[in-house]
């Protein structure tokens, strides 16, 4: 795999690799216009550049898909859950709007993915682990939470501006969703003043119990 | 599903992977492939409403960019900045005057200094992010707001959030920088929490704008937050 280094990486080389909270290494691409313009000292916004970390080889079409499989997995996750998790009136009316929302997400991430030339991944095998409309939702708020943290994580290395501020949308709605849901469990809606960001690596970790292998 | 691709379309896909097309030029090329329509038409290109009182987004009918100059506030990613520290500033203000008010108690309250802390932790933010990219930080604005009973007040505090987000959305897609893009984003679905619970207090949907939150323009974003700047 070859790697490009941009004029940044070679003038401050202790800016290729970030380390973030002792955890995982990742090389931080920073992109050609970085370079030409100022650089922003590390330090003033690093606690919220937690593992935004960008990848050479994502191209748009490949974080599409990322997105469209977490949306699959939410989608199906409310369709399920309006079905067996037993909720009610004003509960029930917010699962239903969730639900009509990641709908119109996976629709319009797979339509995309096509005009763009790519091919959407398919829609996979899933299981949740839930007995009561407690532990639906508070499966929900941790699964929306994740879904903020990622599109977050990855929004840094989406090339095209329309895409981004496509994918900005989408994951405000899910912010949205996660504060309804706190609400509704008696959880804080923003509980940080920062939202955190996940790598794909754990928000795969994160979604693993619910893929069926 | 057929996978034959008209001409228009084709040359579509072809110009976007070779970059720089813009959305209403990728419309009218792709004779407005309805799946990318429908994802990218989140740009404020419809009627929505962009009245004070709604607690939906305020998306122009104005194409995203025409009004959306940061410029009065610095080139570039800093005048992003100093913008969005301009708003993060009148929302500290607005919670700081909120809880002094004495309408509110206990968990209403409690979320109100809250969300206020972290719109002043934003403020912190910003500013060090201006100053670290040698910039000078915008000034605080002085401001007063009208605090007439605590529903006006919850309905005005859902506004002022349902816009930050919106100005923040709206902002994104200009900014060069992949830190200060991370920085934003972090804040921007943030305000987007802000603006759900609110709405949700309220009795109004967490979701104003349905299943794509609608991006607002720096500048009817400022005219709509000027009549608090005194």
């Amino acid at each position: 795999m070859t790697e490009l280094k941009t004029e940044t990486e070679l003038v401050h080389p202790e800016l290729a690799t970030i380390e973030i909270d002792g955890q995982e290494r990742s090389d931080f691409l920073l992109k050609g216009a970085l370079a030409a313009g100022a650089i922003f000292g590390l330090g003033a916004i690093s606690p919220f550049v937690r593992n935004a970390a960008a990848r050479a080889d994502m191209g748009d079409v490949e974080i599409l898909n990322y997105a469209l499989t977490l949306e699959y997995l939410e989608s199906a996750f409310y369709a399920e859950g309006l079905k067996r998790a037993g909720a009610t009136g004003a509960l029930k009316e917010l699962l239903t709007t969730i639900s009509t929302d990641e709908d119109a997400h996976v629709k319009a991430l797979t339509g995309t993915i096509k005009s763009l030339g790519g091919k959407p991944v398919t829609a996979p095998k899933v299981k949740f682990d839930y007995s009561d409309t407690a532990s639906f939702t508070a499966l929900a708020e941790t699964i929306e939470n994740v879904g903020v943290s990622a599109y977050n994580g990855v929004a840094p290395e989406i090339k095209s501006k329309e895409v981004l501020t496509a994918a900005g949308s989408i994951v405000q709605v899910e912010a949205r969703h996660a504060a309804a849901i706190a609400l509704n469990n008696g959880s804080n809606p923003a509980p940080d003043a920062f939202d955190p960001t996940m790598t794909q690596e754990q928000v795969l970790k994160a979604v693993k119990p619910f893929l069926v292998a | 599903m057929p996978d034959v691709k008209d001409k228009n379309e084709v040359t579509a896909i072809e110009k976007m992977k070779a970059g720089g097309v813009s959305r209403r030029q990728l419309m009218s090329m792709a004779g407005g492939s309805v799946a990318l329509g429908a994802f990218l038409a989140a740009c404020g290109s419809d009627d929505s409403s962009s009245d004070m009182s709604s607690t939906g987004s305020t998306g122009t009918t104005a194409a995203m960019g025409e009004d959306n100059s940061t410029a009065q506030f610095g080139e570039g990613d800093l005048g992003i900045l100093n913008y969005a520290l301009t708003l993060e500033y009148i929302e500290t203000a607005f919670y700081a005057d909120v809880a002094k008010s004495g309408l509110f108690k206990g968990a209403d309250l409690a979320t109100i200094k809250q969300f206020g802390s972290q719109e002043a932790d934003h403020v912190v933010a910003l500013t060090d992010a201006v100053k670290a990219a040698g910039g000078k930080p915008a000034p605080k604005p002085k401001t007063e707001f009208p605090l007439n009973n605590a529903k006006q007040v919850l309905k005005l505090a859902s506004t002022v959030e349902n816009l930050g987000a919106a100005a923040y959305l709206g902002q994104a897609a200009r900014i060069k920088s992949p830190e200060v893009l991370a920085a934003a984003l972090s804040i921007h679905s943030v305000e987007g929490r802000h603006a759900a619970a609110l709405n949700t207090l309220l009795g109004l949907t967490p979701v104003p704008d349905g299943p794509f939150a609608k991006p607002a323009e720096a500048g009817m974003v400022l005219n709509a937050v000027q009549p608090f700047i005194v």
